[in-house]
């Protein structure tokens, strides 16, 4: 089975966030004075094929641990589809 | 015993790095490929060096620190040798888990590319033992992602365990976040881990060891890694 995983990594409350920081002043600077924060993470899409969603889960997850997701500093969602 | 500099691609601090050591310091010194799976024979010391290795995608230092040579760096490490990361190298042996911590973008966001000065906590490392304490040397930074970050207990520990080697200072050795040029959380510039052969700074030693270059204070460096060598 082919299945589609949707890994969105953010970064942690507290860990300042550059990207983020520098879209903000841009958005203010374009007249959107009523926002006052924005974060920026990333979503990494990756299409695998497992014999079960449960395997497939578990390969993700292990992925993110190994690789995707540096739990110092990022947090992480994981959705899965099959397709 | 040599020194070894692993080349990953985008590395582009090697060959400054092979220069300082084999041709200013004198320590017979060879580059290895990330691919290896193996350090050369009597490797002392193992240098990952500062570039943009992978294009710094996901994170910096993220996807070199799955490289095959990284496992002949940790047992290396794990048998007491030296491991020198500098700047993109500092980097990867945070993601390798060789030392604690993480490098976020710059605080101003901005790319820095900027002479520094830096006070040297600590000489009883064998990377820094021809250096005074309290010494201020001055090394070149050049990086975008160089704001040391270590959650709060985290860092009290580090600092609680005298890991931190350099700290960014003003030219009286004053130190303080006020002089850290990225952020980093209090102004530290390199640590190393709890037994003290693994160092990770963010500034270039090897682009200070030479007048010619306006600056030797990284000398010092290479000169205490050569006798730390000449003592074994």
């Amino acid at each position: 089975m082919h299945f589609r995983a949707h890994v969105l990594v953010s970064l942690k409350e507290g860990v300042l966030d550059t990207q983020g920081k520098a879209v903000l002043v841009s958005l203010k600077n374009m007249g959107h004075f009523n926002i006052s924060e924005v974060r920026v993470g990333k979503s990494i899409v990756i299409t695998i094929e497992a014999a079960s969603k449960d395997e497939a889960a578990r390969q993700v997850e292990a992925m993110c641990d190994d690789l995707l997701v540096n739990s110092l500093i990022e947090s992480r969602s994981v959705t899965l589809e099959a397709f | 015993m040599k020194a070894a500099v692993v080349v990953f691609p985008g590395s582009n601090c090697d060959r400054d790095v092979l220069h300082a050591l084999r041709d200013v310091a004198g320590i017979e010194t060879s580059a290895v490929w990330h691919k290896e799976t193996s350090l050369p024979e009597n490797t002392a010391l193992a240098v990952l060096p500062g570039g943009f290795s992978y294009g710094d995608y996901l994170r910096s230092g993220a996807m070199a620190a799955r490289s095959p040579i990284l496992d002949a760096v940790r047992d290396h490490a794990s048998r007491g040798g030296l491991v020198l990361g500098i700047c993109n190298g500092f980097q990867i042996l945070t993601e390798a888990g060789l030392l604690p911590g993480a490098l976020l973008s710059n605080s101003s966001l901005e790319f820095i590319c900027s002479p520094c000065l830096l006070k040297v906590e600590r000489t009883d490392t064998p990377f820094t033992n021809a250096y005074r304490t309290g010494t201020v040397v001055q090394f070149p930074i050049a990086h975008h992602e160089g704001l040391f970050f270590l959650p709060d207990e985290e860092l009290k520990d580090l600092e609680n365990h005298g890991q931190v080697v350099f700290r960014y200072a003003s030219a009286d050795g004053t130190t303080g976040a006020e002089f850290s040029p990225n952020g980093a959380l209090n102004g530290i510039a390199g640590i190393v881990n709890r037994e003290g052969n693994v160092l990770g700074l963010m500034p270039h030693p090897e682009r200070a060891s030479e007048d010619l270059l306006g600056c030797s204070d990284g000398l010092g460096m290479w000169n205490s890694i050569k006798s730390w060598m000449e003592g074994r």
